[in-house]
């Protein structure tokens, strides 16, 4: 008998609903793969009680028949989201012991929709890394390894925790967000599929901001089918996020028909990196023949703003991060320093904020601060939202003409070793997000599919991107890939 | 432009993180591989572009002005770190 936890979504819902698996079993199984599975580091805080009250009451409401198609689904929680009375804290030293008194709109959902939640996720702190390596709760590990070598690999971040979970089969889906890259970069380097919906699709209240004019929730899954329907539960109107688009949310998993035929499917050319390695090169040149095979006509644009996708990134989501982050004072929740014989309030919020943030978020914080301040202003935060302006025109142009989908690869390389990043400068870490980073830019939605297996045995994934509020459609192509592409590698177990 | 060890430590203080004397070189260095990298966007022809406010055009909905939530001071202060009286407690700032 199979392992009830490396179930799909989908699998479970139709046995579930047949009766044929219970969602306490379901959940007990997950359960047990959590307790060993602590060398992942992937879940960070437990919750079996919560998750064993709501698997009974997903068992009795699927006994009813009128369960949705998330009922009894055990899922795993990026630690960014806010869960009513258990520990929130970003990944972060500064929220240190945080328990929000209420629920985020998107976790809210999903315990409406039934879902069952197995605790909170492992990630970079406030979002902000490549690698999970700048977590408080120390690094989460890739459940792929090189072959026989025994060497730790990262997950990806910032949501590395979620895919590391989805990857050992922990859970059955995990949520995740996505500033710059950080559903679809660790999706790729686990070998599972991540969705970021257009922006505004999901609601931003409750999920610690980072770059509010970029952040967005979705899915990180084992297939497409299981993206689309969690998606599905996680979209909608939230009156508490004026973002969130007053848009009907639309039947995702009725879209994957798998038929593409006539769909324009375009490869840009700017997208073909100097250096970029030859398996990545084949894996885009694969998995645009195997679009075409299933009839897609492949057309070569141009997005001729790429190259300043990432250092424009670079000015706004600092820019953004520095006023979101100003809340951390030590006044309010979390960490507050211990002062001295004298010192003052400025003395607080100064030594909290040294203690309780990373160097990776200081660092970033300041060079927003340094961005808005007087005299810069204009220099840099005003033309990187005008660079802005162009990227995402280039998008236009290219869907104007006809384009429904955009092929790509989701990362310059796979997974690599939890340290090697170590004595990079900043900005060869940030190159992680060079593929991914101009989706968040233009507020498109952006899926990664694992797409093959390179020379070392390591997962690698391509992404699509398709036109705003067109998620149905893209997920339809991804479908396509995925079946095409029929990806079904698993890591070996060795935790 | 380069940044040096006084506008680290400026930037530092304007974001309100303590930095000790001795890691302002260090900063001030790593500022300027970030900015060295951001310097690109000048090459971009920025003449008569909008500075982007919202990436999905829409318009921000109204409501009533009216009262919506409230009263519920215990769960404002439940998370913080000096709470008295009803109050968030913070060291004395003024004389």
């Amino acid at each position: 008998m199979t392992n009830l936890n490396t179930l799909t979504i989908s699998e479970a819902r139709d046995r579930l609903k047949a009766g044929d698996i219970t969602a306490v079993e379901l959940t007990e199984s997950c359960l047990s793969e959590i307790e060993g599975a602590k060398a992942l580091n992937a879940f960070v805080h437990d919750t079996p009680e919560i998750s064993r009250e709501q698997a009974k009451a997903a068992d009795a409401r699927l006994a009813k028949g009128d369960a949705p198609a998330m009922c009894g689904i055990p899922l795993g929680i990026k630690d960014l989201f806010c869960t009513k009375g258990v520990l929130s804290q970003a990944g972060s030293a500064i929220l240190e012991g945080f328990k929000p008194e209420y629920e985020s709109t998107i976790t809210q959902q999903l315990w409406d929709s039934g879902a069952v939640m197995l605790g909170k996720l492992n990630m970079d702190e406030f979002a902000m890394g490549s690698t999970n390596e700048t977590s408080t709760y120390g690094n989460a590990i890739n459940p792929w390894r090189r072959g026989n070598d025994t060497a730790q690999l990262t997950p990806g971040g910032s949501s590395g925790g979620s895919a590391a979970a989805v990857a050992a089969d922990l859970c059955l889906g995990a949520t995740g967000t996505d500033t710059g890259g950080s559903i679809r970069q660790p999706a790729a380097f686990t070998g599972i599929t991540g969705i970021k919906p257009t922006y505004g699709r999901c609601s931003r209240w409750g999920v610690v901001a980072f770059a509010s004019s970029l952040d967005q929730a979705g899915p990180m899954t084992k297939s497409v089918r299981d993206a689309a329907i969690m998606l599905e539960a996680m979209s909608g109107h939230d009156a508490k996020d004026s973002t969130s688009a007053d848009l009907a949310v639309p039947n995702f998993e009725a879209a994957l028909t798998g038929d593409i035929k006539g769909k324009k499917i375009g490869i840009p050319k700017e997208y073909r990196m100097d250096g970029m390695p030859d398996e990545i090169e084949k894996l885009w040149a694969d998995g645009t023949a195997m679009l075409k095979d299933a009839g897609a006509e492949i057309v070569d644009i141009t997005l001729p703003h790429t190259k300043y996708a990432l250092p424009a990134y670079y000015v706004i989501a600092p820019a953004e991060a520095s006023s979101n982050l100003a809340r951390y004072d030590g006044v309010r929740y979390g960490h507050r320093a211990t002062l001295a014989a004298g010192e003052g309030i400025d003395d607080m919020y100064e030594k909290t904020r040294a203690e309780g943030f990373g160097h990776e978020v200081q660092r970033r914080v300041m060079i927003g601060t340094y961005v808005l301040s007087a005299g810069f202003y204009d220099a840099y935060y005003n033309r990187a939202r005008k660079v802005r302006t162009l990227i995402k025109r280039d998008f236009e142009q290219v869907f104007d003409a006809g384009v429904e989908a955009i092929l790509t690869p989701a990362t310059p390389s796979a997974a690599f070793g939890l340290g090697d990043m170590a004595d990079a400068d900043p900005v060869q870490m940030y190159l992680n997000d060079v593929f991914t980073v101009t989706v968040n830019l233009a507020g498109l939605p952006g899926i990664s599919v694992p797409a093959g297996i390179d020379k070392q045995g390591l997962p690698l994934g391509l992404q699509l991107i398709g036109r705003p509020w067109e998620e149905g459609d893209l997920l339809n192509v991804a479908y396509a890939l995925e079946n095409a592409a029929g990806f079904v590698s698993k890591p070996s177990k060795w935790w | 432009m380069s940044i040096d060890k006084e506008t680290a430590a400026r930037v530092a203080h304007l974001a309100r993180i303590r930095v000790a004397d001795e890691a302002l070189p260090a900063l001030a260095e790593e500022f300027n591989a970030i900015l060295g990298f951001i310097e690109q966007l000048n090459e971009v022809d920025v003449d008569g572009i909008e500075p982007m406010t919202s990436v999905t055009p829409a318009r921000l909905k109204r409501r009533e002005d009216v009262v919506t939530d409230g009263n519920q001071q215990e769960k404002i202060l439940a998370n913080a770190p000096d709470a008295r009286e009803g109050f968030f407690a913070v060291p004395k700032v003024v004389e």
